[in-house]
């Protein structure tokens, strides 16, 4: 890989994903790009960026954006905010919203862990009120996956609870298949956040998670200020640990005690 | 209304939680072992449930992470004459086994069980799952 290469490489996924990616990072970069290689059927990742610099296909450069991005989600990731979700955040909604649905979006939803974790909880605190959840992400592969429903064994034992597996998930040979009626809560729409995400309506709560440290100052202000833009008045807004996102000019407040879960205050609402 | 979630607190200054490992394979305690006391447990190990029993008697562990297949004893039939003990009900229980099928987890669970762990594992699953039953 030549050093022009590698700039490409990280100029693609910053422009098409908004994603900071360390072009010194070159090992990283060829591990995270090799299965799109082979997949593509090229026999090195300098043919790959090649063929893009040649024929610049849309769709190869969006793949390449995608397969760069980072995959790692989980269940129910960190337990607090879900924990947090279940017992505050939910009940509070429950008072203020009188019979509208609840609204929730998962943005950057990667393979559904998050969005399905949702949809277990409110299951289980058998809510009487209509939940529209909505799973989104910038990758397709990931959509796909998501709306299947399968994991493997690895997968559904971080952060699931053995008793959510009993009640909504089948193995089949070595994966486990989520039942039907939990994937049946959640929609499915690919979203880029650094574009225009108002196609997804308003939302109660937001969580958006370990999404916004992988970005640029300037695109993690903007990227926020749709999300705030969002989130109905009180809505929630959770975040991932450790990306702390406090300005007041986006209209949030952090709930007090919590460094990842704000809240739209009304009284800030800016002029969209 | 209050964000500080039990789940938070921290466990230093705590006495030393204890676990106990039950596996006939003197590998797989091996990796538990390094494992839970990199987690900050004092580990003992048994090799069967019968030995499991004797270590129950003799000190009540405040969590066991326990296989299916053993000779001697089975983790099943362990489980249930824990529970049945004086202050078997105690310790959290997490089962760590090759058997994975939703039957077996069931009968797990409803011998008393609290987690369900199914191999291969790896560091992050025991802590995911000690966490799951609140001893991290």
């Amino acid at each position: 890989m030549t050093p022009d290469d590698l700039s490409l490489i990280c100029r693609i996924v910053r422009a098409r994903a908004g994603y900071v990616v360390d072009q010194a990072k070159a090992a990283m970069i060829e591990n995270r790009l090799g299965s799109l290689v082979r997949r593509e059927g090229f026999s090195s990742l300098s043919d790959l960026v090649g063929a893009i610099k040649t024929k610049r296909d849309e769709r190869l450069v969006w793949a390449l954006a995608d397969a760069m991005l980072p995959k790692d989600t989980a269940f129910f990731r960190d337990r607090t905010p879900f924990s947090q979700f279940r017992d505050v955040i939910l009940p509070d909604l429950e008072q203020r919203l009188g019979t509208q649905p609840l609204r929730i979006w998962s943005a950057g939803c990667g393979a559904g862990e998050e969005a399905y974790s949702l949809a277990l909880t409110i299951d289980e605190a058998r809510a009487g009120r209509a939940v529209e959840i909505v799973g989104s992400d910038l990758s397709e592969r990931c959509l796909e996956r998501a709306a299947a429903g399968i994991f493997s064994q690895m997968e559904v034992q971080k952060g699931l609870p053995i008793r959510y597996l009993v009640r909504h998930f089948e193995r089949q040979d070595e994966a486990w298949h989520l039942s039907a009626s939990i994937r049946q809560k959640v929609q499915w729409s690919r979203v880029n956040l650094i574009s225009e995400i108002s196609t997804v309506g308003q939302f109660d709560v937001i969580f958006c998670r370990y999404v916004l440290g992988g970005l640029d100052d300037l695109m993690r202000k903007q990227v926020l200020s749709q999300l705030a833009g969002a989130l109905n008045d009180n809505g929630y807004l959770i975040v991932g640990r450790d990306e702390a996102v406090l300005d007041q000019a986006v209209g949030l407040s952090p709930v007090w005690g919590s460094s990842d879960i704000y809240r739209r205050e009304p009284a800030l609402r800016i002029v969209a | 209304m209050s964000w500080i979630s039990p789940e938070q607190g921290p466990s230093r200054g705590c006495v030393v939680k204890t676990c106990l490992v039950v596996d006939d394979s003197v590998a797989v305690r091996k990796v538990a072992r390094m494992i839970l006391e990199n987690l900050g447990f004092h580990v003992t190990e048994a090799s069967d449930g019968e030995e499991a029993i004797a270590w129950c008697r003799a000190s009540m562990p405040d969590a066991i992470l326990l296989d299916w297949n053993m000779p001697l004893m089975s983790g099943i039939v362990f489980l249930r004459q824990l529970r049945a003990e004086p202050l078997g009900e105690g310790p959290k229980v997490l089962f760590c086994t090759v058997e994975n099928d939703l039957s077996h987890i069931n009968e797990a669970l409803k011998a008393g069980a609290d987690e369900y762990i199914m191999k291969p594992f790896d560091g992050d699953v025991i802590c995911d799952k000690f966490a799951e039953v609140g001893l991290l």
